[in-house]
């Protein structure tokens, strides 16, 4: 198995997004580094909807990930529940 | 009740299946020229998979909401002056060489995703790079508005297209993305989606920008990383199209290797100028080059080409020299702007004494064997008043452009890479086995580069004297040369109020 | 092999020697001083006496190099185009072999750069 991650932005929209995968993934690093949070997982790194619309108070979509991704590494996967990164 | 909304994967179907038809006024193969020639050989189109589903509607809506935001951050990084809470001016001059290098790149882009959303068969595909050329035309922009702001207060900006047709440095990233054009659709999208976006660009638009804010430029780290957020799109297109390829038919896979194994190796070479940004133009750098190559080149890309063995693909050809190259590449490039500051559109500068202790702590193996030797003489030479420049052109590798400057490193560092190769009775230099491969398989094709010392040999370009060939490049006199003393300097010293630290920093290094 | 391409594919050499208003481009370096970061271009007169090549132009370009004047030039190795080489400074470039796009080295034995770190 081996690393997947996601680099989201270092600001207020991006913290709920790194709490719900801190929530949802067990063994996910997160680094801070200047203006940017690099979170790795091995494998697979799942970021759920329903998680992420709890932590903000409202319907929060899918595809606002992208507002706030700086660069990712896996295989993506996009539906409407969850953007989720995987390599085998 | 209202009719259930279709799922994401139904959404992007709609979008892009079906729109497309069998052509009869036309046949198929002249309606579409291009995507079959490079023999690459495509069953079904519609087995291609978006793996990111941006419909329309979300896309604009999406796009907006990121220009929003980094519209503010720049509005307001104008407003307050922000170029005065940088770290130092010396900063800038990787952002000069930015605009210069790298946004033409971006347009360029923009330009030929056009021409290949109307080129591939397959609309799946076409609306992929019709998304990705309006991306790209959007960091173009994004870029020439954060950037203007310097350019009100620092010179070398002010002309960047002009420049990258015609100034020696700049033929590199342009021969590169040109050599990218002038291929097939399926070579180009190759190139630059995976060899380029997919395995390399991480290393420009997350360390350094990272490092543009551990410097106080808020509004480059803004528009980085938001061009960064649609790199990630591009990035999962550059994936998809590699395995399509390979599934589609068995005779693609070692045509798919050789562009793997060609791009990289051209986008490598390209990216020893953001090495050098990395480690020498950041006054303060998070993270050095070396450990940028081995968390988002070694680790990152054998996960991805772990992955890939499954298609029979493998790492791009030469990536061992890449990674030995890794501890001496910022040294050498940065060593060769510093030789040729005079005709270059954005200061050079030679390390002080806490900068080559920080280089020597990241590089244990080669800055204080091979390099320091060097800048400490560049600095004697510069407090004797002769400030080192070379006086000559240098001899240029005939596919990356790129002096021939590279050593052998997995044999000698201190014997320059070379390879000759022989053409109708010619003969052309590269600067190592990564360029020679390109040249000899299509030689044709690199008999014709535009090398731009050459050039200025056949008089093409404005003149005989460096001055004149300047004019012709559309430097102004402070564009260029030493950063100490510069017109940029001083108007930083003005403004911090400061006699700065460098002159004291010079006599605590002649004194030690 | 053939280069692939959907229409008739021109040769054209760029720079071939026609194209250089009768110089011929040489490359030269001083191996092992990467004082100057590699080799550098020249257009010059096939005619050139090898002699004008060391006496004037060498030294109108390296001199600046801090080991430059404690060159030996009796104990100077020559190597042009990878094959060792001994120049007649009376001849020609032409004459000694020298071509359109030749490289050649010299090389200072017993001087591999300051404190002998190929710079």
């Amino acid at each position: 198995m081996s690393t997947v991650f996601l680099i989201l932005q270092d600001n207020e929209d991006a913290r709920p997004i790194i709490e719900a995968i801190d929530q949802d993934n067990e063994g996910v690093v997160i680094q801070y580094q200047p203006g940017m949070v690099r979170i790795e997982a091995e494998g697979k790194l799942t970021v759920n909807r329903d998680t992420v619309s709890e932590l903000v108070g409202r319907d929060w979509d899918v595809q606002e990930v992208h507002l706030n991704m700086v660069s990712l590494s896996g295989n993506v996967e996009e539906e409407d529940e969850y953007f989720k990164l995987t390599r085998s | 009740m209202a009719a259930k909304r279709l799922n994401m994967r139904k959404r992007y179907e709609a979008l892009t299946r079906g729109m497309g038809w069998e052509t009869t006024h036309q046949p198929m193969d002249k309606v579409f020229p291009y995507d079959t020639y490079e023999g690459i050989k495509i069953k079904d189109w519609d087995k291609w998979e978006d793996p990111f589903r941006l419909a329309v509607d979300s896309y604009w809506k999406y796009q907006a909401e990121k220009d929003k935001k980094l519209y503010a951050i720049m509005d307001s990084f104008a407003q307050n002056n922000g170029q005065l809470n940088l770290s130092d001016a010396r900063y800038i001059n990787a952002m000069k060489l930015f605009i210069q290098g790298v946004t033409p790149l971006e347009y360029g882009a923009h330009r030929h995703y056009a021409h290949l959303g109307r080129h591939f068969r397959g609309e799946g595909a076409r609306v992929a790079c019709q998304m990705q050329s309006i991306d790209e035309l959007r960091h173009a922009q994004t870029q020439i508005h954060t950037l203007s702001h310097y350019n009100k207060h620092f010179n070398g900006m002010h002309d960047p297209w002009h420049m990258s047709d015609r100034v020696w440095y700049l033929s590199v990233p342009k021969s590169y993305f040109e050599d990218a054009m002038t291929g097939g659709p399926f070579e180009f999208i190759t190139s630059v989606s995976f060899a380029f976006e997919y395995v390399l660009t991480n290393l420009l638009f997350v360390p350094f920008m990272s490092g543009a804010a551990f410097n106080g430029d808020q509004a480059t780290v803004t528009f980085g990383f938001s061009a960064q957020s649609d790199e990630s799109r591009h990035m999962t297109l550059g994936l998809e199209i590699i395995k399509f390829m390979v599934e589609q038919h068995e005779d693609n896979l070692p045509i798919v290797q050789r562009f793997i194994d060609k791009h990289f190796w051209r986008a490598y070479r390209v990216l020893g100028l953001v090495a050098m940004m990395q480690d020498y133009m950041l006054p303060n750098s998070p993270m050095s080059w070396k450990a940028a190559w081995d968390i988002y080149f070694t680790e990152n890309c054998s996960a991805l080409f772990d992955d890939l063995g499954r298609y029979g693909l493998r790492m791009p050809k030469y990536h061992e020299v890449a990674t030995a190259e890794a501890e001496h590449l910022s040294h050498q490039v940065w060593a060769t702007f510093y030789n040729y500051g005079h005709a270059a559109a954005f200061h050079t500068w030679m390390p002080d004494v806490k900068k080559m202790d920080w280089l020597s702590e990241k590089y244990p193996n080669t800055f204080d064997e091979y390099y320091r030797p060097r800048f400490e003489t560049f600095r004697e030479m510069e407090a004797a008043g002769e400030r080192h420049y070379i006086n000559g052109l240098p001899q240029l590798c005939q596919v990356c452009q790129i002096p021939m400057v590279f050593t052998d490193v997995l044999n000698d560092p201190t014997m320059v890479s070379r390879r000759v190769s022989i053409h109708n009775n010619s003969k052309y230099h590269t600067c190592g086995d990564g360029c020679r491969d390109i040249f000899e398989f299509e030689p044709e094709k690199y008999i014709q580069a535009w090398l731009p010392v050459h050039q200025i040999y056949q008089g093409n370009c404005g003149g005989s004297e460096v001055s004149e060939v300047l004019d012709w490049y559309n430097f102004q006199p402070e564009d260029g040369g030493e950063y100490v003393g510069s017109a940029d300097h001083q108007r930083w010293q003005e403004w911090k109020g400061t006699a700065e630290s460098v002159s004291d920093d010079r006599t605590q290094a002649h004194a030690s | 092999m053939a280069i692939n391409a959907l229409k008739d594919y021109v040769d054209n050499d760029r720079d071939a020697v026609e194209n250089f208003h009768g110089n011929q481009v040489v490359y030269i370096d001083w191996d092992k001083h990467r004082l100057f970061s590699g080799a550098l271009a020249f257009p010059l007169p096939p005619s050139m006496p090898f002699a004008a090549l060391v006496d004037e132009l060498i030294p109108s370009v390296w001199g600046s190099h801090p080991l430059f004047k404690a060159i030996d030039w009796g104990d100077v190795e020559w190597i042009l185009d990878d094959a060792p080489f001994s120049p007649d400074r009376a001849a020609s470039l032409v004459e000694n072999g020298i071509g359109h796009k030749s490289l050649l080295r010299f090389v200072t034995p017993g001087d591999n750069g300051i404190a002998g770190s190929g710079s």
